[in-house]
């Protein structure tokens, strides 16, 4: 049990690291869709942990969420890519004062 | 005629305010309109006129309330007119007067490219004096009172472009607030005191009040009248107003409203009657002004600011016989309207001589035109006879009687008004021959020529007005005309008999003409006046208006200028700088934490992940502590 979580805490740490340390955009939504999915680990260890369904059906729910997720996402990588030619994520940094 | 009354009011009002909203089509025959409406109003008022002398005495007092003004409480003001006899004169003069100067004015302003504008003032000042002598309710009299003051302004400031134009208006606007401040007290008074503003309530309970308050309603309307009929202290505005156009100068500042005061003060004679010191403070003002004016016109090369200063001093008579009391009232009204019509002969003659010298006002550029303006010089010369009081013309019969009644009251106040005589004809005769006789000191370029028709013709009618004006006097007619409406005048003693004071005012004015022959006419007058070093001190005095301006200046000019500066210094420099200050470091501070907002997402996110850890930090510390 303890294998599980430690293996969703590596993940997600590693995810995390990814959003903040790399440039392009596609790694990053990558290293997201790692700790989404780290997390869904941890609901459904601690769902067998505790012989209940709610892990499950969170679970469930942040696959749907994800799924979503993704395409819309993708869309702006997309669209962001066609006008500038770039995916880096430093390089749309317009949205200041 | 009489249930029409309204008309009076409404045909110059409807036209004044039509002229104004009217585009361009109307600057065609414009002054044809405003002309028409000022004489339908003549009729009107002439029929009106007409139907009171056919009515048995008990009935020649005509109120009409048309609606309902203002109802609140117990304050209630009736929207009406009251056409009695006093009144009935009244619209005569202005509807009279107002119309042939309607008419020279077509002729005066023909070059005025804004000459349509003017004939819709002059409505509105028609219409709004007519408000003012009909008013049955004081609080319509002031609506009147402020109208013919709005109208006074336009007019005076007509050529705007002129910066001494624009300020004389404002001037004149000003001094008027300050009387207009004794009229809302007035009626304020008579509100707290009787509980009614209608003009006869108010005179029949001012006869049953106290003396206190008597003297105090008295005391706030002769400051109302000071203000409206530029008497001492509130004359400084009447000279500056000169910087209107001359047919204004005729008709507001000579003729009409700058007589309401006078009007004012007869029209509340229950008041004065009650009270012994006002009608003291108003002989006092009346000597004291009549003296003054005549002071100024002595001094002033101005043509316009010499007749100003006359004006000023013919309206002291007015109040100095208001003040008399019931003796005086009706000769106050009748030296009015002979006034209205020589005045106005005089001013549209000064006007008829600018307008043949090129707008020139300055008398020592005058000289000998009697010969170029053969119809003004006659005309002007009634106005002239009937001024220093010659007989028959008519400001002898008016004048006379004043000073006789002055002398029955006081010897004071009948010795200011023979030397006032004796001024009045000095000056008078000083205009005429520096304009009209000695030598030609016109300057080069000058051609004098008759103005046209259509201003001759309104001079020549009010040269007949000034000739026999005095017939109103006759048998005693306008003194029992005017009985009822401002009570039966009581008989006075005379210390002297009447004729003999009537020969020695005749007297004083002969010596005033001939002083202002010897002077004027016999010897040469120079083509540039003396400089203020060189003449006396009187004559400086008088060019200086008595320092008037001088006075008002150093009262409440330039207090009023330090405590503004001082105001907005202080409003500047403290509150401001306050708030300013405020508002400027919160700006700092917003300006600071802008640069939070770096744009890239990962420092975004960094914060997220340290704000996540520190929230999780917190509720494990929270669980496990």
């Amino acid at each position: 049990m303890t294998d599980y979580l430690t293996l969703s805490l590596l993940l997600f740490t590693i995810g995390a690291a990814g959003v903040l340390i790399r440039r392009n955009a596609i790694v990053v939504f990558m290293c997201i869709e790692l700790m989404l999915n780290a997390t869904n680990l941890a609901f459904v260890t601690f769902s067998r942990q505790h012989g209940t369904l709610d892990g499950q059906v969170a679970a469930f729910f942040v696959m749907v969420v994800a799924a979503a997720e993704v395409v819309v996402g993708l869309a702006i990588i997309v669209s962001i890519y066609r006008t500038r030619r770039t995916t880096s994520v430093d390089d749309a940094s317009l949205l200041k004062l | 005629m009489l249930d029409y009354t309204w008309l009076l009011v409404a045909i110059p009002l409807l036209s004044g305010l039509g002229l104004l909203v009217w585009g361009k089509e109307s600057d065609a025959f414009g002054h044809l309109i405003g002309t028409a409406a000022s004489a339908a109003s003549f009729v009107v008022g002439a029929g009106a006129f007409i139907q009171l002398l056919t009515r048995p005495e008990s009935e020649r007092s005509f109120t009409k309330p048309l609606f309902t003004w203002i109802s609140a409480g117990p304050f209630h003001v009736e929207m009406g007119y009251t056409f009695d006899q006093l009144s009935g004169l009244f619209v005569l003069l202005i509807t009279g007067v107002g119309t042939l100067i309607h008419i020279y004015s077509i002729g005066y302003m023909a070059g005025d490219a804004r000459r349509r504008r003017f004939f819709a003032y002059l409505n509105i000042f028609i219409a709004a004096m007519l408000t003012l002598v009909l008013a049955t309710d004081y609080v319509v009299l002031f609506l009147g009172w402020e109208g013919v003051g709005l109208a006074s302004y336009l007019l005076i400031g007509f050529w705007q472009h002129k910066d001494s134009a624009a300020q004389a208006a404002t001037k004149a606007f000003v001094l008027n607030r300050v009387g207009d401040l004794g009229m809302a007290l007035a009626i304020m008074t008579m509100f707290a005191h009787f509980g009614t503003t209608v003009v006869s309530d108010v005179n029949l309970s001012a006869s049953m009040a106290s003396t206190a308050v008597a003297t105090a309603l008295g005391l706030f309307l002769l400051l109302a009248a000071c203000g409206k009929s530029a008497q001492v202290p509130l004359q400084a505005w009447l000279l500056d107003a000169m910087e209107g156009p001359t047919p204004v100068s005729a008709l507001i500042h000579a003729a009409t409203m700058v007589t309401a005061g006078v009007y004012l003060v007869v029209r509340s004679n229950g008041v004065f009657d009650a009270s012994q010191t006002a009608r003291t403070a108003v002989v006092i003002v009346g000597v004291v002004t009549l003296l003054v004016g005549a002071w100024i016109g002595c001094a002033k090369d101005d043509i316009k600011k010499a007749l100003a200063g006359s004006t000023m001093s013919q309206i002291g008579y007015m109040m100095l016989a208001a003040g008399l009391g019931p003796v005086g009232y009706a000769f106050a009204i009748f030296h009015l309207l002979t006034h209205g019509f020589f005045k106005a002969n005089l001013f549209l003659g000064a006007g008829s001589v600018m307008h043949a010298m090129d707008d020139d006002v300055d008398m020592r550029h005058y000289g000998a035109l009697r010969t170029a303006l053969p119809v003004t010089f006659v005309t002007f010369a009634f106005g002239y006879l009937a001024i220093i009081g010659v007989p028959p013309f008519a400001g002898f019969w008016s004048k006379d009687r004043i000073i006789e009644a002055a002398f029955g009251q006081s010897w004071w106040a009948g010795l200011g008004a023979l030397i006032g005589a004796g001024i009045t004809a000095f000056y008078m005769t000083r205009l005429m021959a520096m304009t009209f006789f000695s030598q030609q000191r016109w300057l080069d370029g000058v051609h004098p020529h008759e103005s046209p028709r259509v201003m001759t013709w309104p001079l020549i009618a009010l040269a007949g007005l000034s000739a026999f004006g005095g017939a109103l006097a006759i048998g005693g007619w306008i003194t029992d005309w005017l009985a009822p409406a401002v009570g039966e005048a009581v008989e006075h003693d005379l210390p002297v008999p009447a004729w003999a004071i009537s020969i020695v005012v005749l007297a004083v004015v002969a010596l005033g003409v001939a002083l202002g022959f010897r002077r004027y006419e016999a010897q040469p007058v120079d083509a540039d006046a003396l400089t203020d070093r060189e003449v006396s001190f009187f004559t400086r005095a008088g060019r200086h208006e008595l320092y008037g301006n001088a006075f008002n200046d150093a009262v409440a000019v330039r207090p009023m200028r330090h405590t503004v500066r001082t105001l907005v210094y202080v409003d500047g420099a403290g509150l401001d700088a306050f708030v300013t200050g405020f508002a400027d470091r919160l700006g700092d501070l917003a300006n600071s934490l802008r640069r939070q907002q770096t744009g890239f997402v990962r420092s975004y996110a960094l914060s997220m992940v340290v704000g996540a850890f520190v929230v999780l930090l917190s509720l494990l510390a929270v669980t496990f502590a």
